[in-house]
């Protein structure tokens, strides 16, 4: 059970305070509402990007990491298609340095022309280093276009092109600033050696004279219902043929997304799934194979991936695996199966609540789902699905009407 | 009253903290086996460790070592590799396993309630596992296949080289996998690893998180007395044979955007008096995000995502690196930069201010490591590997706080010199 409070400033913002005496550190996190899913499909990667833009400096602050160093602090940021989050950890007596810099750049940042044409260049080089320099980098590029027809989980959240990034102009990340990064629409998480009073007084010094900002209101194309199967097949200059495949799946906060969850973790997590044991231990046709979702908050992909042993054709990978989807959705899941995967996201759980740092980013990310308790109350959601529920799930979701599959081919 | 935004609140000079590093519980088993616990955490989960002497440093025969680690869940005399799997599984505990240089390890991480069911199979893996045949060839098959995928790679390429250069590629430190290898392994070179290093090797084990009251008596009840610690662990020296040759450039991707560079030079091990005073030496050079070749290489010029430099976690030899994937047309300049910063160091006392902050930036760190057992009982482990103990740390948090501007300097002129260094781009 993570305890917390909760409270809201005049200007909008939402600050949770979640108190741990046993460590001698504090947390600050802020997520702003705001991910690569609220890009424009001409200016793709900028959600990213502006999260680089975040550390250049803001209007009273020229260096934002140095002042945290010397406080003894360090941090962080990610930028997923769902939200952008900001984190440090620093020594509990300098909390206050951490609402000193947070508050400065959501007042504004400083938007220095250097800065931009820096993170422009390091944003390209992690571009090349993570998807054009390696083999199947661009995989998901693929899939990501293959799977969403409308929806803007089409781009990867690094950009769709390189050209989005290098054409990046101080105009636009000045509008995307002052659209996004307003108190209204952003959550502070205050967490460790801290005391909801303190936290109270600091947050309204700091964060309390930001102007309000506009709320954003969110509203993306839904993607229509798959109604027919999707293929894509290309070559590349990779070692090994891949098979990638992917199934659309319910959103965050829906029934189906829990199925969803225990689903890949019967089919694919560890060494004792039901894939793995057939596919790649038993018929030997896949060197190594998984099954996951990214647990996006809209509707997601369920996707199994691998690579195919030498010899193995795509058309035996797919039909092995076809073939074990076939027997999930006939038969309905043994009891025991399903404990298994409900005491290891029991696990999970418990493992992630470890760090203050996790606790503090969970929190903020379930209050931008709309209440942090979900954060109590997830473990039950998933005691409560039912080997029926996840019958009727697997056959929802593992319609061939409803997949998009990729194969990747290597180059003869 | 106005709130000024442009004055930095006061802070507490992290190097003013006391810090104090938790100790550990110790005690033996009655077959000898060490056991070193930490009990703290608010959740109810626990992780145990077997540490063996297991490492590649006692293989004969390249990747015997690191096979014979990764095998060890692919069944048993009783229980087959699904088996194996689904028993871990059901109790949503994970079971993983890890081969470094001089050990190999065995990691349980479980919910606390769950242990005494857990470490019977945890023991029967330690005493009965076979390897069998068919689990080998699709080991050495799909392991084949990764190795393939892995050397288009242009940084996986780089930091084989490297290691060969500083090391010699007949020394564990600096040898690597060829597919060759997995074709030459056979069952009977890791049987016999196994009854050799793990059956009746030497082991440590290390316990931590909510650790419950009887773990003690259950440890010794499971793994008391089995025939562990009944030889000394064996002493076998290698020698360095480092490359003539200093500067490499590989084209390993005609099409690469991008090269991997690598520069090292040989350095000594924490036994050594100028280990720990290096290590504020190489944060200010590149070892978190404030240091200058990450300000200059990435925050000024843009050359690439990230530039780190280390030294490499070694028990005997170490070797002091500069890693980043830099784009194809800098690679040079990149490592332009790199002596220039060294020259830097080298030809100039680094400042107060500079210096203290990294001072207060370590401490900070040191503090944000003390939290949690997890973080805990892996720096006793380090410390029990390395055989030093707690006033290591303790004379570490002393040097963080006290070493001279002018020592640092010193440092800098003995071993930041390009001429000791090797330099390696992989395009």
């Amino acid at each position: 059970m993570i305890q917390y409070n909760r409270f809201v400033l005049d200007n909008g913002l939402t600050v949770l305070v979640h108190e741990d005496q046993a460590t001698p550190m504090a947390v600050v996190n802020v997520l702003y509402d705001v991910g690569a899913r609220d890009e424009q499909a001409n200016k793709t990667g900028f959600a990213h990007l502006f999260e680089h833009l975040m550390f250049g400096g803001s209007i009273h602050i020229p260096d934002y990491d140095e002042p945290l160093q010397r406080a003894g602090g360090d941090n962080n940021a990610y930028t997923t298609h769902d939200l952008t989050n900001y984190y440090c950890q620093l020594p509990a007596q300098n909390i206050e340095t951490a609402f000193w810099l947070e508050s400065d750049r959501m007042l504004s940042l400083g938007f220095s022309e250097k800065s931009l044409a820096v993170q422009r260049k390091v944003v390209c080089e992690e571009f090349k280093e993570h998807y054009l320099n390696k083999p199947y980098g661009d995989v998901w590029h693929k899939m990501r276009e293959l799977a969403y027809a409308v929806h803007p989980y089409r781009w990867m959240t690094i950009g769709k092109e390189l050209s989005h990034v290098e054409n990046a102009h101080i105009d636009d990340v000045k509008a995307f600033f002052f659209k996004h990064y307003r108190p209204v629409n952003a959550i502070l998480v205050v967490a460790g050696n801290v005391k909801t009073e303190a936290v109270k007084q600091l947050a309204q010094k700091w964060f309390g004279p930001i102007p309000m900002g506009e709320k954003y209101i969110r509203c993306l194309p839904k993607e229509p219902k798959q109604l027919e199967a999707r293929k894509l097949s290309v070559e590349a200059n990779v070692p090994l043929d891949a098979f990638v495949k992917t199934w659309h799946m319910d959103a965050r906060l829906e029934k189906g997304y829990y199925a969803a969850d225990l689903l890949t973790e019967i089919l694919g997590g560890g060494g004792s799934s039901r894939l793995y044991q057939a596919i790649v231990k038993e018929k030997k046709l896949f060197s190594n194979l998984d099954c996951y979702h990214f647990g996006s908050m809209d509707a997601g992909l369920v996707t199994i991936e691998g690579k195919l042993v030498k010899g193995v054709t795509m058309e035996q990978a797919d039909n092995a695996i076809t073939e074990e989807l076939e027997k999930i959705k006939e038969t309905i899941v043994a009891e025991n199966e399903l404990q298994k995967v409900v005491n290891k996201t029991e696990s999970v759980i418990a493992f992630e609540d470890m760090s203050v740092m996790s606790r503090a980013s969970s929190l903020a990310m379930y209050e931008l789902l709309g209440d942090a308790t979900l954060m109590n109350t997830e473990l039950n959601k998933y005691r409560e699905v039912t080997p029926s529920d996840l019958h009727f799930y697997a056959n929802e979701i593992f319609r061939e009407s409803n997949s998009n599959t990729l194969y990747y081919n290597a180059k003869q | 009253m106005t709130l000024n935004r442009k004055i930095t609140p006061p802070i507490t000079d992290a190097v003013s903290f006391d810090l104090q590093l938790k100790k550990c519980d110790t005690y033996h088993l009655d077959n000898g086996v060490p056991v070193y616990s930490m009990n703290a955490g608010a959740q109810e989960v626990l992780m145990i460790e077997w540490v063996f002497y297991a490492g590649n440093w006692y293989e004969q025969k390249n990747i015997v070592a690191a096979s014979t680690n990764f095998m060890l869940k692919n069944g048993t005399h009783q229980k087959n590799a699904f088996a194996i799997n689904e028993y871990f599984e059901f109790y949503g505990a994970y079971l993983n396993r890890s081969c470094y240089n001089e050990t190999a390890t065995i990691t349980l991480h479980c919910l606390s309630k769950h242990i005494h069911e857990l470490l019977p199979v945890v023991a029967e893996i330690i005493t009965e596992s076979i390897f069998p045949e068919e689990e080998l060839n699709t080991y050495r098959r799909n392991q084949k296949q990764r190795l393939e995928v892995n050397l288009k790679k242009c940084d996986f390429i780089a930091n084989r080289l490297i290691d060969e250069y500083v090391y010699g590629i007949h020394h564990p430190y600096g040898k690597y996998t060829s597919t060759l290898d997995y074709d030459q392994l056979n069952q009977e070179e890791l049987v016999a690893f196994y009854e050799k290093f793990y059956k009746e090797g030497n082991c440590t084990i290390f316990t931590a998180g909510q650790v419950p009251a009887d773990l003690p008596n259950t440890l010794n009840t499971v793994f008391g007395g089995l025939p562990l610690q009944k030889r000394p662990v064996p002493n076998i020296q290698y020698t360095l044979r480092p490359a003539t040759e200093k500067k490499y450039n590989i084209i390993n991707d005609e099409a690469g955007v991008q090269g991997a560079v690598r520069l090292a030079r040989p350095f000594p091990n924490r036994h050594h008096p100028d280990f720990q005073k290096v290590q504020i030496l190489n944060n200010i050079f590149g070892g978190f995000f404030g240091s200058r070749l990450m300000s200059n290489i990435r925050e000024d010029k843009g050359y690439t995502y990230g530039i780190h430099s280390y030294i490499q976690n070694h028990i005997h030899d170490s070797a002091w690196l500069i890693s980043t994937e830099a784009g194809r047309a800098v690679c040079e300049p990149t490592i332009e930069e790199v002596y220039k910063e060294m020259h830097i160091l080298c030809n100039e006392p680094i400042e107060e201010d500079e210096l203290s902050l990294v001072r207060n930036y370590m401490i900070g760190s040191v503090l944000g490591e003390l939290d949690g057992p997890f973080q805990l009982i892996s720096r006793w482990k380090n410390y029990v590997l390395n055989g030093i103990d707690e006033t290591y740390f303790y004379k570490s948090v002393e040097l963080i706080k006290s070493t001279s501007a002018e020592e640092l300097q010193d440092l800098a002129k003995k071993y930041l010199n390009p001429e000791s260094f090797y330099e390696l781009i992989v395009v």
